[in-house]
């Protein structure tokens, strides 16, 4: 049994203002298995935050079935840690509450919430930050935050929605391998959604390219060049070419269908 | 090549004005004193009817200490008239702050309660509290309670409106957030919409206490017979300006406390704020 199954997913968003409704999601057929790295790739518009949405359980689909550990998905929840694109933290908690905030709506006692929060703040090397607001951070290091916040729930996939996409270049390369080494750490099942083909074929061992609306999997290319990545390396610029050339027909194909 | 980047250290005036740090705020109510002892003592206009600084002063401390009579009934009794005053517009700002937070959250989260209380509420709220006092009298009498409720009145709205204000401008992904980390609907409430709209709802707490002060003033000058307000009015019928002025710069001050308590609150509160806001830059 797969982490997570997509069965026949269709979302047609209805525009009331216009009168008219946009089907953003055509028949998605996936399945994720466990301790996969996901990295769902297409252009903007392509769909690929609204299916992620739709694994979350913020978004319910048109049609089709999202399973999730052979389960129905029907709301969000805690077996699915979500890091957002921007950090989403709660701005009134430190470093340290953000992170052990599922231990306090468990009732956990506030000894024990920094106990196990310190692990994390450690896990993401934020030492020394842990009574930070986020105001007083930076973005990466509120991601960090945000990064930890969905492990300490120990969920059984991660959902991470194009999460570096406001960092630097240099900040972004090294949350990519912070990222890396600890997903093959502790072993854990991530759909990662980037529009970003190197991003993807750095972090992915599994790279599903989507068409842009409606968005449909154009193709899922399994990567397992081993880690840590060169990206200058032959393997690296074959598999690059292979999906760039997958975007390309499709954006050919949009141009004569215009 | 030369650089054009200024190095040069502070100017001599900064420095100047870090001198006068703390007299600043003195300089124009200094001034507004001064040339008012001024135009009263030229004798332009009858002493009577502009009583010089002096005389207020005078007046206002035999009617907070009660040396010399000059307040006459009144000497000696000022601690009383405020204490009366502030009750007043304690009890009706504690009460339209619960309310007007309750209903405000409720209406803010719920399409419900939105649906079954918004439009009554927001007919009522153009009603100037004022014109309620021919009711609040033959309901509550001549007493404490008539103008408690006009203080209620005032202070609700501007609690109710920013309450609901700051629940409906939350980030929805907070709440997303929220939901992700397996939050019940009570705690979405309690531990994030709450906190994330409280900026907004102090913001209606500050408007309230001064509404508050205005409207237990008002309700004094008709439908009670004691505190600031009172005082002010009753002494209007005995020609007594010096009285007047010093009731109304009674209420002047003790209004500005209360919205110093009510800032020291709100600093100790939101001070994750602080950081981001202007009103947190240095100096």
């Amino acid at each position: 049994m797969a982490a997570i199954e997509l069965r026949n997913i269709v979302k047609v968003f209805s525009d009331k203002r216009r009168g008219r409704d946009l089907l953003t999601l055509d028949n998605i057929n996936l399945d994720i298995e466990a301790n996969d790295f996901v990295c769902l790739l297409g252009p903007s518009g392509c769909g690929k935050s609204t299916l992620l949405n739709i694994i979350a359980g913020f978004e319910q689909a048109t049609a089709g079935r999202t399973l999730v550990d052979g389960k129905q998905v029907e709301r969000p929840g805690s077996d699915r840690g979500v890091v957002f694109q921007q950090p989403t933290l709660m701005p009134w908690l430190t470093a340290i509450d953000n992170i052990a905030f599922h231990l306090k709506l468990k009732g956990v006692a506030k000894a024990e919430r920094h106990d196990r929060a310190m692990e994390f703040i450690d896990l993401v090397g934020l030492r020394g930050f842990e009574h930070h607001h986020p105001s007083e951070m930076s973005g990466g290091m509120n991601q960090r935050v945000g990064i930890a916040r969905a492990l300490l729930m120990n969920p059984s996939v991660i959902l991470m929605d194009e999460p570096f996409a406001a960092l630097d270049a240099q900040t972004k390369l090294e949350m990519q391998e912070e990222l890396v080494a600890i997903w093959q750490k502790r072993r854990c099942t991530i759909v990662f959604v980037t529009h970003s083909v190197d991003e993807a074929l750095v972090l992915g061992n599994k790279i599903v390219v989507m068409t842009k609306r409606p968005g449909r999997i154009r193709e899922a290319v399994n990567f397992d060049l081993p880690r840590p990545r060169d990206s200058t390396s032959p393997e690296f610029n074959d598999a690059k070419r292979h999906i760039l050339s997958l975007i390309r027909e499709e954006s050919t194909r949009l141009a004569q269908a215009s | 090549m030369t650089s054009v980047i200024d190095v040069s250290p502070a100017r001599p005036a900064f420095r100047l004005s870090r001198a006068f740090h703390g007299l600043e705020r003195l300089i124009v109510p200094a001034l507004l004193i001064a040339g008012w002892e001024a135009f009263a003592r030229s004798g332009m206009l009858p002493p009577a009817l502009l009583p010089a600084p002096s005389a207020v002063l005078h007046a206002l401390g035999d009617w907070v200490f009660g040396f010399d009579e000059t307040a006459q009934t009144y000497s000696g009794h000022w601690l009383r008239d405020a204490l009366a005053s502030a009750l007043r517009v304690f009890g009706g700002f504690a009460l339209a702050s619960l309310l007007g937070i309750l209903a405000g959250v409720a209406i803010g989260w719920s399409r419900l309660f939105e649906k079954a209380l918004e439009p009554t509420l927001q007919m009522l709220r153009p009603i100037p509290p004022v014109s309620w006092i021919p009711l609040a009298i033959i309901w509550f009498g001549i007493a404490d309670k008539p103008a408690i409720f006009l203080v209620f009145l005032g202070a609700f709205f501007p609690v109710l409106m920013n309450s609901i204000h700051g629940v409906k401008t939350v980030d929805h992904n907070l709440v997303r957030a929220g939901a992700m980390m397996g939050a019940t609907g009570r705690q979405m409430l309690t531990d994030i919409v709450l906190p994330a709209a409280l900026p907004s709802i102090f913001a209606g707490l500050r408007i309230a206490v001064g509404s508050a002060w205005m409207l237990t003033v008002t309700a004094e000058m008709v439908a009670v017979k004691s505190g600031l307000g009172y005082v002010l009015w009753d002494s209007y019928y005995f020609l007594r300006y010096d009285i007047v002025l010093a009731a109304m710069i009674s209420i002047g001050l003790l209004g500005y406390l209360s919205d110093l308590g009510l800032k020291a609150i709100m600093a100790r509160t939101l001070r994750w704020q602080q950081t981001t806001t202007v009103q947190g830059r240095a100096g």
